[in-house]
């Protein structure tokens, strides 16, 4: 009964998008306000009906419904109730359905927080973002249902959750990541509403510019922990791939973060109009592109997710409306004169400039990087693999050129700015960080690692270019209390997501350049040192879980003659479907993880294939990406975005009825 | 009106990429054709890994086996190795190449994990591997009785492919051949 009513709820749902998609537009092209003012309660009824829908599934898992196929498929009686919830979207349709909720939720957020709109531009971003929403209900209700029946012949019991995905980090990535998918959603349908009534102006900026700064910081948020997750989980030590599903994420980030950089100048400076148009619609496009090749199955990876061509087809088919529809209203509606706002070549704009051009450069790249085996193959030319080399290759020398702008950056001033004012005050904070790169590396020991001085001397320059402009502002209040209390959010914002950005760079030049690993044999009473750090293997223990068993091995791990951790990997089999599994043991610290992962017994005499790992700073990779989200989510706090609105938050509905 | 045409640029590259992707719908990534299905292993003439004697095809055939490519840089052959290893127990004949790898590692690898396979080829300058067409270590090549290629397997075999898809090739080059 309850999985029917999820599914009439999900029909509904359908049926309002589709009045959400059609009816204020037309009102909003004719002038016609009563159908406009319909938008806002249209979205909240989506919501209200996704809600319901996807509290339907949850309660079928909960309850162990085996009768209905996703529950049966993806979950098990056994299974602890926590990931009994968190299995609603360890698959496809459930996923799905997450996805849609998130979307109404934030048809919802926008509807209620951006109610001070002009009615006609509230009524198209409302309607633009419903026919987003007809897009993902007809793909969940036509291609996969998740309330389909097993009928007759229920199973006894379902055939459990992929271990890989009973992790709390799991819990939350999916939907973080969502979150930030789905949010460019908004982004999206502030710059098609503003095509569709021609007005690109410093407002339409201004009213996307808080949205899409909260999306971005949910995407950083959600590719932080789904790099977290590879890190513990896969047990191979390894933070990041380059893996398509990884790049999927990562590509609508690297968009995005350009768009938040282009949109701060259409808003203060009225400049790259079409520049930023184009940049959301591109930042949302590539987060179908990326569901489109995560659901397809066109490209390989190792997130096996359920893939299936039919699945494939429609989301191609939505994919050529929503961005070929797009596409051909900005070349027949964007702004075609050049602006009339000229800018110096040393100034702030083409600071940002700098940045719009590395990062769309990065997008492209990743993106080709992703597709090129897809390419090749489609072209008759065989089968490639495109792996971590190019990526780096092409990545590590494109932030190296942006961190000097970077550095300038948030002191530069609008307009025109003078390279004689930018040594003066950036003199100092060169030199230091110059002296910092050269000096601590000295400290890491060993030899003398020039890699680890060059970021170093990189991020010392963001952090330290940041501070003086920091002192500039606060120097000139009468006091410094006063002065730290005129910062505005956005401008602490930014301060956090660049502090952030630099603290990823260096944990990522640390960690590479200082990990040390060992692969060996070792048998209870083997001793090893690693870095400093003797790992005893103490002894073996048969440990049972709520549905697996495990081997368990038992370290102590001392710091000369001090016992600093004891830690315990296991090897598990999960009873419902027999895999195996590797659970790593980490022991964690601001400047070095220790980590490890068991192999494979070897030998008669108790012995095990043991992967030990010394990672210097790799929690710093992570740190930075917190600090880049809650940056993002600083800047919505700003006075002159609440002008427009009553409050601005990030608590979107949708988060709510999910948790 | 030239610069309204500029504006179309985004759409026609997404154009040419759509078509793309409707292209890559029809294909399976997975599947990699090998040159050399039904023909016979190509001639080589390398060493055996750990042992003072030089292998030839002749060397290695007579018997359906799966000849696999692994090294100890490879951190998927790491994933394979413990069910290869089962396989190897449940009787598989199973060949190595080593590909490319250090021998004195591969000879610790093999002590460490267990040794699944009859005799490795040490294919150190990956002679062998080119002739072979491979891809990307691990891969699995299965060779009939007669030293035909029968099929080629790219990527980590694991109870879910060899039970569902790579067994019955297997059994298949058995049967054709069993007395």
């Amino acid at each position: 009964m309850i999985p029917e009513l999820g599914h009439m709820a999900l029909i509904l749902a359908m049926c309002l998008a589709v009045m959400l998609g059609t009816i204020p537009l037309w009102g909003a092209q004719r002038g016609h306000t009563p159908s406009m003012a319909l938008a806002p309660s249209l979205a909240m009824g989506v919501l209200v009906f996704s809600a319901i829908s996807f509290a339907c599934l949850a309660t079928a898992f909960l309850q162990d419904d085996f009768s209905v196929k996703v529950v049966a498929s993806n979950s098990n009686s056994l299974l602890p109730p926590i990931y009994k919830f968190s299995a609603v979207w360890g698959n496809h349709e459930g996923s799905l359905l997450l996805w849609v909720l998130i979307l109404s939720g934030w048809m919802a957020a926008v509807a209620v927080f951006s109610a001070q709109l002009p009615t006609v531009v509230l009524a198209r971003v409302l309607s633009v973002m419903g026919l987003v929403a007809v897009g993902f209900l007809s793909f969940s209700l036509f291609t996969s249902n998740p309330f389909e029946r097993l009928l007759p012949g229920i199973p006894a019991d379902g055939n459990d959750l992929n271990p890989l995905l009973q992790d709390p980090g799991l819990i939350i990535h999916p939907p973080l990541l969502y979150m930030g998918y789905v949010g460019f959603s908004v982004a999206f349908a502030f710059a098609i509403a503003a095509l569709l009534g021609g007005r690109l102006d410093a407002a339409w900026a201004r009213w996307s510019r808080p949205w899409t700064n909260v999306a971005w910081a949910f995407l950083s948020l959600g590719i932080m922990l789904g790099s977290w997750w590879a890190y513990y989980e896969l047990g191979w030590g390894g933070w990041w791939f380059w893996d398509p599903v990884e790049n999927a994420s990562f590509l609508p980030w690297l968009a995005g973060t350009a768009l938040i950089h282009s949109l701060a100048v259409t808003e203060k400076r009225g400049l790259f109009k079409s520049w930023t148009v184009l940049l959301a619609i591109f930042a949302f496009s590539l987060s179908l592109l990326g569901t489109f090749l995560v659901r397809s199955g066109v490209l390989t990876s190792v997130h096996a997710f359920a893939t299936d061509p039919a699945r494939g087809l429609f989301i191609l088919i939505f994919l050529g409306l929503v961005v070929g529809g797009s596409l051909t209203l900005y070349a027949l509606r964007a702004p075609s004169v050049g602006s009339r706002i000229s800018f110096a070549w040393l100034s702030r704009e083409t600071l940002l400039l700098v940045n719009n051009v590395v990062f769309v450069v990065a997008t492209v790249s990743v993106l080709f990087g992703t597709l090129f085996p897809l390419i090749m193959d489609a072209l008759g030319q065989g089968k490639y693999s495109v792996g971590p080399p190019y990526f780096n290759a092409i990545f590590v020398p494109l932030m190296a050129v942006l961190i000097p702008f970077m550095g300038i950056g948030p002191l530069s001033r609008w307009k025109k700015d003078s390279a004689a004012r930018w040594r003066a005050e950036l003199l100092v904070p060169a030199l230091a960080a110059l002296a910092l790169g050269i000096v601590l590396p000295l400290f890491a020991g060993g030899d003398y690692n020039v890699w680890v001085a060059l970021a170093i001397v990189l991020a010392a320059w963001i952090v330290l270019g940041m501070l003086r402009d920091l002192y500039n502002r606060v120097r000139t209040a009468a006091s410094v209390g006063r002065g730290f209390r005129r910062l505005t959010p956005s401008y602490c914002g930014m301060f956090l997501a660049h502090l952030g950005f630099a603290m990823t760079v260096v944990g990522v030049v640390a960690t590479t350049q200082y990990t040390e690993e060992r692969d060996i044999r070792m048998q209870p009473g083997d001793v090893q040192v690693l870095a400093g750090y003797t790992f005893r293997f103490e002894d073996m223990a048969r440990v049972r879980g709520p549905n697996y068993v495990a081997d368990e091995a038992r370290f102590t791990v001392l710091e000369g003659e001090k016992v600093i951790a004891s830690m315990a990997p296991q090897k598990r089999r999960y009873l419902a479907s027999g895999s195996v599994m590797t659970e790593a043991a980490i022991d964690d610290g601001l400047f070095r993880d220790l980590f490890i992962a068991m192999g494979e017994p070897v030998g008669d005499g108790g012995g095990w294939a043991i992967r030990l790992h010394y990672k210097p700073m790799i929690r710093w990779i992570w740190l930075g990406a917190i600090f880049m989200g809650v940056g993002g989510f600083a800047t919505v706090a700003d006075r002159r975005y609440r002008r427009q609105r009553v409050t601005a938050t990030s608590n979107v509905p949708g988060a709510g009825y999910a948790a | 009106m030239p610069r309204r045409l500029k504006l179309f640029i985004p759409l026609g590259l997404f154009f040419i990429l759509s078509l793309l992707l409707f292209r890559g719908l029809s294909l399976d990534p997975q599947e990699l054709p090998s040159a050399l299905i039904n023909r016979p292993l190509p001639t080589f003439s390398l060493p055996a890994l750990g042992e003072e004697r030089t292998l030839r095809p002749a060397d290695v055939t007579g018997e359906p086996a799966l000849f696999n490519v692994w090294a100890t840089w490879c951190v998927a052959c790491r994933v394979e190795h413990p069910y290869l290893q089962q396989l190897a127990e449940e009787g598989v004949a199973i060949y190595g190449i080593n590909y490319k790898d250090d021998s004195a590692a591969a000879q610790q690898w093999l002590r460490d994990l267990g040794d699944p396979y009859r005799v490795n080829i040490v294919d150190r300058e990956g002679t062998l591997g080119l002739d072979l067409g491979v891809y990307g270590a691990p891969e699995t090549y299965f060779v009939d009785a007669e030293g035909v290629v029968r099929y080629r397997h790219v990527g980590v075999i694991d109870e879910r492919l060899w039970k569902g898809r790579l067994e019955p090739i297997y059994r298949e080059m058995r049967g054709e051949t069993a007395p």
